[in-house]
């Protein structure tokens, strides 16, 4: 089985869903010639030509709002935003609009797309190239929101969501493009949208996480294990519409709850997750529900010290949970 | 392009079915029986001049919320109207989960639009990438009411059509205000159509009481569009007969001076008045077109009280494609 990156296991599952599927496109700023300003669409442009990867005028709503119209017509858009800062104008067609249209029209205008966007600090971004827009969209029935953490997800995910009747927003850990390494099958395969999955198994805590902070409360599990705390780790992977069987199972598991974001704490996605232990799980809780995010500050500074002292880290998570562990 | 008299007297006929629909429908809220009408009473010509330019079922509109002579030249009926107005199931657009006059009909190739106004702009010029790029000759036309081209969306819309040469007509019902802003408060050009040359496409203005005028101007167009010639802006000047909305009081922005005025030139008086000096019609022929609409009108209003409403869990469906079936 090959090893790829994130960044690559994206581009096969798109690479494969333009073969399979006449009608899915691309369209978004720089992903044709160029391949995308991250190498996404690297290659596709000169093997499925200049109809099927399309050059967008530097405008975010047409790019969700044309995607929907094709969409309507019965095509199959995968919609890059070039940056999830990028995302904002684009806000209406797709809360306004591709979200809504199934739904009022009584059922005759379902709106099958994808809309990708690489999120998250910690690369020098600065404010608008770092932030996390996924507890802006995941307040939101009618929209699905996915991130994976690694490359095989990555690849199924994305299949399934290209697949997928609804819109579907795909939130990719820029920070992981090619730091984060994994096997990935040549075959065909695809992962159901809406399931979480219990990526380490364990007894004392169980950690909430998706995306980049996956990846790192992974590294911060195998720390504390070596120290006797046997932290369960759960990658949410969907997180609208959410797995709430999963989620809730293995709080009452442990006992203990953390949940992990890069996103500003306050009224960020961990706050659902919290309360939705917090409801259902109540009487198993042997502590109380702790979340781990970003500061409350409008994003993530450039300079180096204020980046590192906004993004979480292996060394933060361990802390928490260590801290969790010992209540 | 030139018109038959019987196509001439249909299209007539559906000016006048529209206008006394809406009529009917300020009277029920008059009386109390509706909660809420938006009105088209004005800009019927541009409507119906519109809709005859195309190949009806064959052709796709993404409309706006005063198009109701477009959508019953469409193939929309009284009753269906009516329903909507009362908010009672089987109501088409939308299952009567939108405001009346929210419009829709996927059986006549109808897109569904939402309040925020522009949004159908950018899906009309989707639909025509989408028709582009399985090299079929249909054409969409997208309409929407000047206030609104001051909306970027629109802008990105008309910008995205003459990038790629897509068949998309925009016809803007220049009905004279936006609820209470003149157009003076909205652009610093005579006429939105004149943004067109900014954006390398056609744009020309005409007189949107003009049955005929309107009919072949958007023939021109859908006939360039549909060979491959691009989209156009077309401006058909009209003025809104009436308030904004059944929520709105109009004296306090416009004198009756002002609407007295422009009565004069309501569209329907100026299509007898063609009718009539073309020897087109009789005045017993219009009569009997008179009866024949009161009737038709009078049976939708009683049908539709008739009908029952949605049920309540009704709400629940259909947020995501897959419960099509349940809704």
């Amino acid at each position: 089985m090959p090893e790829m990156t994130l960044i690559e296991a994206i581009r096969l599952a798109m690479d494969e869903e333009l073969a399979r599927d006449p009608n899915v496109f691309i369209v978004g700023e720089d992903v044709g010639q160029r391949g995308g300003v991250f190498r996404a669409t690297m290659g596709l442009f000169d093997k499925y030509g200049a109809a099927r990867v399309i050059d967008s005028p530097l405008a975010e709503a047409s790019i969700v709002g044309v995607g929907i119209g094709a969409a309507l017509y019965g095509m199959k858009p995968i919609c890059e935003i070039q940056f999830a800062d990028f995302i904002h104008p684009a806000f209406n067609q797709i809360i306004n609009e591709a979200a809504k249209m199934c739904y009022r029209s009584g059922g005759e205008w379902p709106v099958p797309m994808v809309i990708r966007a690489p999120y998250g600090g910690g690369i020098g971004g600065g404010l608008y190239h770092s932030q996390s827009v996924e507890a802006l969209f995941s307040h939101t029935p009618g929209l699905k929101v996915v991130i994976p953490s690694n490359p095989y997800d990555a690849k199924g995910l994305l299949k399934s969501a290209v697949r997928d009747p609804n819109p579907v927003l795909f939130l990719e850990p820029k920070k992981g493009y090619r730091l984060i390494k994994g096997e990935v099958p040549a075959d065909e395969y695809t992962i159901p949208l809406g399931e979480a999955k219990v990526s380490r198994e364990g007894t004392d805590v169980s950690v909430y996480a998706y995306g980049m902070m996956h990846y790192y409360t992974l590294q911060a599990a195998e720390k504390v294990a070596s120290e006797g705390i046997h932290a369960e780790v759960v990658d949410l992977r969907t997180l609208y519409p959410v797995d709430r069987e999963t989620i809730l199972a293995s709080a009452r598991k442990t006992g203990k709850a953390l949940i992990v974001h890069e996103d500003n704490l306050t009224g960020g996605y961990g706050a659902e997750i919290a309360a939705t232990i917090a409801d259902a799980a109540f009487t198993d809780l042997d502590a109380p529900v702790k979340r781990l995010a970003g500061p409350d500050v409008p994003a993530v500074p450039f300079s180096h010290p204020m980046q590192d002292w906004f993004m979480l880290n292996p060394e933060k998570i361990a802390a928490a949970i260590r801290e969790l562990a010992r209540y | 392009m030139s018109l038959e008299n019987e196509t001439l007297l249909d299209m007539y006929w559906t000016m006048l079915l529209a206008r006394r629909t809406d009529e009917r429908a300020w009277t029920l809220h008059r009386q109390g029986k509706i909660a809420f009408h938006i009105s088209g009473i004005g800009q019927e010509a541009a409507q119906i001049g519109a809709a005859f330019a195309l190949r009806r079922g064959y052709d796709w509109i993404a409309p706006y919320y005063r198009d109701l002579a477009l959508m019953l030249a469409l193939g929309l009926t009284p009753l269906e109207f009516m329903l909507g107005v009362m908010g009672k199931k089987g109501e088409p657009s939308s299952g009567a989960r939108q405001m009346p006059s929210h419009f829709g009909l996927r059986r006549a190739n109808v897109l569904s639009h939402s309040a925020p106004v522009a949004t159908q702009s950018l899906h009309a010029a989707g639909v025509g990438l989408a028709i582009k790029l399985k090299g079929e000759d249909k054409v969409v036309l997208t309409t929407i009411g000047e206030g609104s081209t001051s909306q970027g969306e629109w802008y990105e819309a008309v910008n995205w059509a003459a990038v790629h040469k897509l068949p998309v007509v925009f016809l803007v019902e220049n009905n004279s205000y936006a609820i209470s802003e003149g157009q003076d408060k909205q652009m610093a050009v005579p006429s939105s159509a004149d943004k067109a040359c900014g954006l390398g496409l056609p744009g020309v203005t005409i007189g949107g009481t003009d049955l005929v005028k309107v009919f072949e101007t958007i023939s021109e167009a859908v006939t360039r569009a549909r060979s491959g010639g691009g989209p156009s802006v077309i401006e058909a000047r009209a003025y809104r007969l009436t308030p904004h909305s059944s929520d709105d009081d109009d004296r306090t922005y416009r004198s009756r001076e002002e609407v007295e005025t422009h009565k004069k030139s309501d569209p329907l008086l100026v299509a007898q008045a063609f009718l009539a000096s073309n020897k087109m019609a009789t005045k017993a022929q219009l009569d009997e077109l008179e009866t024949k609409a009161s009737e038709a009108v009078e049976q939708a209003v009683k049908d539709a009280i008739a009908a029952p409403y949605p049920l309540a869990e009704e709400a629940l469906h259909p947020v995501y494609a897959e419960e099509v079936q349940h809704a």
